[in-house]
């Protein structure tokens, strides 16, 4: 037992070393983005030269160079975010799946809600007044008093 | 107040003022719909338009260059200006690739001509690849956030635009030019212009 004694603080000298040189090269090596990484940032992404062909399903060399682009920007740590803005100042902000909320790209948030709103307000109103008008048809005239041959027929029935 | 203000309110005076508010809000509804379908209209008219006609002033636009450069087209009036859309990944661009750097030199000496190359939806390690490949060294910039492409309404690269001394454009080639021979032609055309 003695006899390995005096390795042990080799064996723990010699681990160090062996923990800082591995942690060493994991922060060295850059992180390799897989394609799944690379294909949820270009989703959300447009080429002008294709229009409608979101990026990680378009087919064209232009296509793909950005794709490569979004990966080596992946690998520099660059957030998901950050890759849009680049794309967006880059090449305007019609890249954008999603439009940028300011100026008048709020529209197309707004709107649609309100249009959806105001129809159901129309419709609510339309349909509160086809059913007063429904209703006031249902409902008997009124018996008039002026009605002569009414009231001379009541006369006649009183006397039998 | 007037005789007329002093008034009583006719009977069924609340239903008239219910109908009148009903009234103001189908009006202001249909205001808000009718306004909606002229900014529609003016936008969609916007993106209907064509190209700048040959013979129109060319409004100013800047391009900033791979080097860091800013170049006003305004700045440039007094010369004729030869503006090249291209792409790296455009092969068709790589036929009059030659020919133009070739017409760069002919007619950079006389200083009455300038060459820009407007490099469209393009990746800069690409594209500055392509310069190095065809040895151009007439200023090239990137289109930032298509600007300058927008503004001549381009149809795909490549397109060139050649805008005369006095800023009109005087022709639109779309498609790669086919010979130097054909780039001189439009240029010295554009230099002849009063």
């Amino acid at each position: 037992m003695k006899r390995w004694f005096w390795m042990l603080p080799l064996l723990a000298a010699a681990a160090l070393v062996f923990g800082v040189v591995t942690a060493q090269a994991q922060i060295g090596t850059p992180h390799e983005p897989t394609d799944d990484e690379v294909n949820a940032v270009a989703s959300q992404l447009y080429c002008p030269v294709c229009e409608n062909i979101p990026l990680d399903v378009c087919g064209t060399q232009a296509c793909a160079q950005w794709r490569e682009l979004i990966r080596e920007q992946l690998a520099q740590g660059w957030t998901e975010e950050a890759i849009k803005a680049y794309f967006a100042e880059q090449y305007g902000d019609r890249v954008l799946a999603e439009p940028p909320r300011r100026g008048l790209n709020w529209l197309v948030y707004v709107l649609p809600p309100l249009l959806i709103l105001g129809g159901g307000v129309v419709l609510a109103q339309a349909f509160r007044s086809w059913r007063t008008a429904a209703e006031d048809a249902e409902e008997p005239p009124p018996a008039t008093i002026d009605d002569e041959y009414a009231a001379r027929l009541e006369e006649e029935l009183k006397k039998r | 107040m007037t005789q007329h203000d002093a008034a009583p309110a006719p009977e069924g005076a609340p239903e008239t003022t219910s109908g009148s508010r009903l009234t103001l809000g189908w009006s202001v509804a249909f205001g808000l719909v009718l306004v909606l379908l002229v900014f529609v209209g003016l936008m969609l008219r916007r993106t209907q338009e064509g190209p700048i006609q040959v013979g129109d002033t060319v409004p100013n636009f800047v391009l900033t260059t791979f080097d860091g450069q800013q170049i006003h087209l305004a700045d440039l009036r007094g010369k004729v200006v030869v503006v090249n859309f291209w792409a790296s990944w455009c092969k068709p661009c790589e036929q009059e690739a030659a020919d133009l750097e070739a017409a760069w030199r002919h007619y950079q000496p006389q200083e009455n001509v300038v060459f820009l190359g407007v490099n469209y939806v393009d990746t800069e390690p690409e594209a500055k690849g392509y310069l190095a490949k065809f040895d151009i060294t007439y200023p090239n910039g990137p289109d930032l956030g298509t600007r300058i492409s927008q503004q001549f309404r381009i149809r795909g690269v490549p397109e060139t635009y050649v805008i005369d001394a006095q800023g009109r454009l005087t022709d639109a080639q779309i498609g790669p030019f086919t010979s130097l021979q054909e780039i001189k032609s439009v240029v010295d055309s554009a230099l002849a212009q009063k």
